[in-house]
């Protein structure tokens, strides 16, 4: 079969170095963020200063490999600046688009940068036909990262009725709730993902032995307890392992992580545009796999060829992996 | 005892619990005619597949709540995925004839030119841009994210009175914290939201999710995750009133929740001091847990009864 399109592929970077890594390993395009709270992956460690934001640009453009910069948390009251320079340095620097999520800032990026691509971010959870329309009349949104909510059914539906791209998560870590609207982390830590970009902050997490057992804790509250062979889960809330009534278990979610790398056909004739890979905090040897393997498949499905549906289960070993919300029977 | 700030209305919000008929309708029925609050709201705000069991009803209790001197505000779907919710919020938007609070973005495709609204809590206004953005749109008040600290209702209710728009805090009941395409209470019964056999029926505030140390912890309610603590501002309300808060929101939980507006209401008109109006709301909802927490930049588990910030 010929005549198929060839889906980009979008890779996180959480470093400089996870830039160069992603695009020897075949990236069309990175996404990042700065060192700062204007991202939705602030991690100690993570992200790219001014001066090394501008060199990664320079070097991905330099390999046509684009940069999409993730201004993708919403701006604390008082203190917006902080986000309107993202906004403004990102354009500087020559990014091929912003991935937001605020109204706030889609309007000042609308205003003062129109020239500049803007892409709604997950963060947004626009999850219908209608929303999106919103932000494309009102801010001339060019594309829409899908929330890990919808059928495959239901992103065809959706892109047969708008005027933008879809761009869908392939693999990685999975949110169950509607992103950007998720305040769990923050009911237990006091910190909001929203406005620091951090969700289950590392330092409201403890480890405890008990006897034969493992718990891990968040805030004040056990998310997991195993016995003591097994490693004992990070502890995040959706996770997390509790009661609900006679119910013993994961209420909300399995440790588990999206891979629905099978589904690049059906998302393929979905119209979705491109593909997303999870995982700005990853390593780069990871990163280098995932991006590898996503590489081959979607290149083997634009060249008419079967994909190979094992490629990617060795980078999710010792978890099970689900094909999330794109299968009906997820909900 | 002074008088806080009379211009401090009520707002009941949208039952967010899958209640029968008879009660939805008799909860309402009561706020009509016993009720000190301004405002209430009606709607299906959790999950598209309740509203067909007090669809019919609806028009009585609006007419029974304006003759009880009642604004009534229709609220939206906090998240729209199918066809049927999109035109449900369409027809609601539409409407014409009552306000219309929006809980999903996808709402305001829908507005007329010049048409008013109201911004949800379930919609994302954490600063001044987003709320100028919202005002120029047409938003005549806007009710904040539950989590969000005094210092930015601050700032963020100075705003609102500046665009001439009114500015609502959750003050009071279990705290929407997440809202997903799956039914959790469908789940730990082993089934699928379409299949759901609407479980949900069976618990008229939410379903206590426990640590496996047996701490209280969330309640599911449906699509919805929640807190399992109240949130109860009764002791803030002169806190709210200085940062120029124009409405308390209460939302509706089986507890008497015309008496619990009543202390609010007494709170706010000096009637009450806070230690009264504290043991008042105890013995009104007896043995519930109650947090604050989220105001004063706190985990929102917390109860905070100390001098505030």
């Amino acid at each position: 079969m010929t005549g198929r399109s060839r889906l980009e592929l979008v890779c996180p970077a959480g470093t400089p170095a996870g830039l160069r890594t992603a695009i020897t390993a075949g990236a069309d395009t990175i996404y990042c963020g700065f060192r700062d709270e204007t991202n939705a992956r602030n991690f100690p460690g993570l992200n790219f200063s001014r001066a090394e934001m501008e060199e990664s640009i320079a070097y991905a453009h330099e390999r046509e490999t684009k940069v999409f910069v993730a201004v993708n948390t919403f701006p604390r009251a008082g203190e917006e600046q902080l986000w309107h320079h993202a906004i403004d340095d990102s354009a500087a620097f020559g990014a091929d688009a912003l991935i937001l999520a605020d109204l706030g800032l889609l309007d000042y990026a609308a205003s003062r940068h129109p020239q500049l691509r803007r892409h709604l971010s997950v963060q947004a959870a626009a999850a219908n036909a209608d929303a999106i329309d919103f932000y494309t009349s009102n801010f001339g949104v060019r594309r829409v990262v899908l929330p890990r909510i919808l059928t495959v059914a239901e992103i065809a539906a959706i892109n047969r009725e708008i005027d933008c791209e879809t761009e869908a998560f392939i693999f990685g870590s999975l949110c169950v709730m509607a992103e950007g609207r998720c305040s769990l982390s923050s009911y237990v830590t006091g910190i909001s993902p929203n406005l620091g970009g951090v969700c289950s902050p590392g330092s409201h997490v403890a480890y405890h032995e008990d006897g034969d057992e493992l718990t891990s804790i968040l805030g004040e509250f056990t998310m997991h307890r195993v016995g003591r062979s097994v490693p004992a889960p990070y502890p995040t809330v959706c996770k997390g392992s509790f009661t609900a009534g006679s119910f013993k278990g994961h209420v909300f979610e399995d440790p588990t992580s999206l891979d629905a790398s099978t589904l690049i056909p059906q998302l393929a004739a979905a119209g979705v545009t491109s593909l997303k890979v999870e995982g700005r905090q990853r390593g780069r040897a990871y990163v280098s796999a995932a991006v590898r393997s996503l590489r081959r498949m979607i290149d083997d499905y634009a060249a008419g060829l079967p994909i190979n549906a094992n490629a990617l289960t060795h980078l999710s070993e010792g978890q099970s992996t689900t094909q999330g919300a794109y299968r009906k029977t997820w909900r | 005892m002074t008088v806080l700030d009379r211009r401090i209305s009520l707002t009941m919000g949208p039952a967010l619990f899958n209640w029968p008929v008879a009660k939805w309708r008799d909860f309402h029925a009561r706020l009509a005619d016993e009720a000190p609050v301004d405002t209430v709201h009606i709607g299906e705000v959790v999950c598209s597949k309740r509203l067909p069991f007090y669809l019919d009803v609806i028009p009585e209790t609006v007419e029974r709540l304006q003759r009880g001197g009642k604004t009534v505000v229709f609220s939206t779907l906090a998240l729209i995925t199918l066809p049927r919710e999109r035109k449900d919020s369409a027809d609601i938007v539409h409407n014409g004839e009552h306000e219309v609070e929006v809980n999903d973005i996808a709402a305001l495709k829908h507005l007329g030119e010049g048409q008013a609204f109201r911004v949800g809590p379930y919609v994302n206004v954490y600063n001044e841009s987003t709320l100028r953005f919202l005002a120029r749109l047409g938003a005549s008040s806007v009710c904040l994210p539950r989590e969000l600290p005094i210092g930015t209702v601050d700032v963020l209710a100075g705003m609102a009175r500046a665009l001439h728009i009114g500015c609502e805090v959750w003050s009071f009941g279990r705290i929407p914290l997440a809202i997903s395409g799956r039914c959790y209470h469908a789940r730990v019964e082993g089934l699928t939201k379409d299949s759901c056999q609407f479980v949900c029926a069976r618990d008229s505030d939410g379903l206590t999710v426990d640590t496996v140390d047996a701490k209280n912890f969330l309640a599911v309610n449906g699509v919805q995750t929640m807190s399992h603590t109240y949130c109860n501002t009764i002791a803030d309300v002169e806190r709210l009133a200085d940062a120029g808060v124009t409405a308390l929101r209460l939302s509706p939980h089986s507890c008497d929740m015309v008496a619990v507006s009543q202390v609010f209401r007494d709170r706010l008109d000096g009637k009450i001091d806070t230690g009264e109006a504290i043991c008042r709301i105890d013995e009104i909802c007896g043995g519930l847990s109650f947090s604050n927490g989220f105001l004063f930049g706190k985990s929102g588990t917390e109860m905070i009864s100390g001098p505030r910030p």
